[in-house]
């Protein structure tokens, strides 16, 4: 058993943290009220080589493992959580796969500039009528000579108005079900492909929600990700590295929260005493230590089994629920302690409780990954 | 160009000070380069970079140190030496003898390090250590040019700035405003564990002399806690006689 982070782990917990404090806490509110699209902290993230963390050297990466990954993710949600998922789709499903499943060419092409942070990872999957079900995907891919066309539509696809290109999956054979699904890497700008962004959400404004309208949309047979048919397969692994980024963005997202409600109890005085006085604010705060501490061990467990080449479904699953579970309650009791205050704009705490909703949403369902864990642990 | 920068591991200027039985805490406490220091890792990459050579850096201090090593590592430094302090009480006289035992050894044309401590906050060690060496110094910088063998600096003095120009080998001491420090990048901190790290003890050293501290800690305390201030009313002629009177009898100033 070793608990201590490697002193690379360290390091990079220090910048981060540094970076987020100085370069995106403190536009965080404005984007939260504009929506504006954090990308000059991309920029300077790509100037510290952390777009391509966890990818390999050789294709513009730095070959750093998962926990560091985490860390990435959660330091940057403690401050804002737009940043923090824009940057967990950008490695976790827009990387990830084509690293994953690529072929070297696809990789040089593709990975190489996303690793550099030339362009911002995005990965399609959901659509209206396949979302937890996404065995019901319904775009579809007709083979015409040594091309495909595609044709459907995707929806609420993080980070596309910023990417180049992206994998996303559409039926080859109906015939066959799950088995009949195939990603295909599609370059953003190809005939026919075009991406909307103008959904209005509960929180997370500044990270890039979209809908995708693929029309006789063209890509070469050498576009496919992987194995024909293995789309569904494909993907399923990739998300389980996904929920180690919904986890770490939960740990961060819960942090702050408890950050501010801790130093606001401290401060705020009532009946001639601070808050923190009380038993009964003192309990949720340590209820909301003790949960963080938790689910980041969790979180960390995930990543290092994954670091170890190991399985790591049902731990994934299982850090994602807990964490992102457990951050609802943090923000909604980070906001009970700063009272009026807490549900004022002002006070931050309300844009962190909007915005950890999504946790129990996105990359499975609270109620599919207990499905997942579920079956994991053998019920049948 | 070669190049050494002597730095320091100190709290994280965020932490709170807490004292137990007499001596600071260190429990828990997050540690960081000392900020005038890294102002010196930033430069010394900076005239690495135009000039070419490598860059050293120093520290003397305890085991975790080497933590603030790594770091500067990370920025960009090429190599490190820590002298392991094993627990001995040193003060600046003997941090800067000890320091110069490890320079003299090696080959130099700049010498780099802050203008003071956040911690002890005497600025001492960097022109005692350019005495022991027998080169010129000039302290808290602001602006560095190195041109051949002749270095062009602007130094801040209370506000003013002087205009300096020297020969090198030269020792310099970094004054906020020098330069922004970079962030380590991450292919910088994946490298770093690679650079070499030299561990020394005091005894390894060719010392000339003895280092054992010529000053003695004889009490720390932490400063009284602020009091609500007091504002004086009435004629202004009262109030300042007032006030006088205050300064000399309570405040005993005057
Ligand atoms: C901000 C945001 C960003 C997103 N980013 C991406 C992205 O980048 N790429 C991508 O592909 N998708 C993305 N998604 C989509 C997201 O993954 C889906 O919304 C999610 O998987 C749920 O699917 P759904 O919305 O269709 O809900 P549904 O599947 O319709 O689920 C509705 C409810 O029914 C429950 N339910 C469904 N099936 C069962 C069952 N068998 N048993 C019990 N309960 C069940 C669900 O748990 C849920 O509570 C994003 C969504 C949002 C909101």
């Amino acid at each position: 058993m070793e608990f201590n982070l490697t002193e690379e782990q360290r390091m990079i917990k220090n910048v981060i943290r540094d970076f987020a404090e100085g370069e995106v806490e403190s536009g965080a509110d404005e984007r939260d009220k504009t929506g504006e699209f954090p990308l000059e902290v991309f920029k300077k993230m790509a100037k510290l080589d952390l777009m391509g963390l966890p990818f390999p050297e050789e294709y513009g990466g730095a070959g750093a493992d998962t926990i560091s990954f985490a860390i990435v993710v959660e330091e940057l949600s403690r401050v804002c959580a737009s940043t923090g998922i824009t940057y967990s789709a950008h490695i976790s499903l827009g990387g990830a796969p084509i690293n994953m499943f690529g072929t070297h060419e696809q990789k040089q092409k593709y990975l190489t500039p996303l690793a550099r942070g030339e362009y911002l990872g995005a990965f399609g999957l959901t659509e209206p009528q396949a979302g937890s079900d996404a065995g019901g995907t319904r775009t579809i891919a007709v083979r015409d000579g040594d091309e495909w066309v595609l044709n459907g539509s995707k929806c609420y696809i993080t980070n596309a108005s910023y990417a180049k290109a992206l994998a996303l999956t559409a039926v080859t054979d109906k015939s066959k079900g799950t088995s009949g699904i195939t990603a295909f890497i599609v370059p953003t700008d190809a005939k026919g492909f075009s991406v909307v962004a103008d959904y209005e959400k509960m929180g997370l404004h500044a990270s890039n929600t979209t809908q995708l309208f693929l029309e006789d949309v063209r890509v070469p047979h050498e576009n496919i990700l992987g194995v024909e048919g293995n789309g569904f397969k494909q993907f399923l692994a990739v998300l389980d590295g996904g929920r180690i980024g919904i986890g770490a963005m939960a740990v961060g997202i819960a942090q702050g929260a408890y950050e501010k409600a801790l130093a606001y109890a401290k401060e705020r005085v009532q009946f001639g005493q601070t808050l923190s006085k009380f038993q009964a604010i003192q309990f949720k705060l340590a209820d909301m230590a003790m949960n963080i501490e938790l689910a980041r061990n969790m979180v960390y467990k995930a990543a290092w089994l994954k670091d170890q080449g190991r399985k790591f479904t049902k731990e994934a699953a299982m850090a994602k629920l807990f964490a992102s579970e457990m951050c609802m309650r943090v923000c909604d009791q980070a906001i009970q302690i700063h009272g009026g205050n807490g549900y004022m704009r002002e006070y931050k705490v309300e844009r962190f409780f909007r915005d950890a909703k999504l946790l129990e949403i996105g990359e499975g369902t609270s109620e599919v990954l207990r499905m997942v864990i579920s079956r994991e642990i053998g019920c049948r | 160009m070669n190049i050494i920068v002597c730095l320091k591991q100190t709290f994280d200027t965020e932490e709170k000070i807490v004292l137990e039985s007499g001596k600071i805490s260190e429990d828990g406490v997050e540690f960081i380069i000392n900020p005038y220091d890294e102002y010196a890792v930033e430069e010394a990459i900076k005239l690495r970079d135009e000039h070419g050579g490598e860059i050293t850096v120093v520290t003397v201090g305890p085991e975790r140190a080497e933590s603030a090593l790594r770091t500067a590592l990370a920025m960009g430094a090429d190599k490190a030496v820590i002298v392991d302090d094993q627990g001995l009480e040193l003060d600046e006289y003997s941090v800067a003898k000890i320091l110069a035992a490890v320079i003299k050894e090696r080959e130099y044309d700049i010498i780099l390090g802050g203008n003071m401590a956040v911690d002890n906050g005497s600025g001492q060690v960097g022109p005692r250590l350019a005495e022991e060496l027998g080169i010129p110094q000039v302290t808290t910088i602001t602006k560095l040019d190195i041109d051949g063998g002749k270095a062009t600096i602007e130094r801040d003095v209370e506000g003013d700035m002087e205009v300096i120009e020297v020969s090198l080998p030269v020792l310099v001491t970094a004054q906020q405003g020098l330069n922004e420090p970079r962030y380590p990048s991450l292919p910088g901190i994946m490298k770093a564990k690679k650079k070499p790290m030299e561990r020394l003890t005091v005894d390894d050293l060719n010392i000339d002399g003895d280092v054992s501290a010529k000053t003695s800690v004889t009490e720390t305390f932490l400063p009284p806690k602020k009091e609500a201030g007091r504002v004086l009313n009435g004629d202004i002629q009262d109030q300042v006689k007032e006030l006088v009177a205050l300064l000399r009898n309570e405040a005993k100033v005057i």
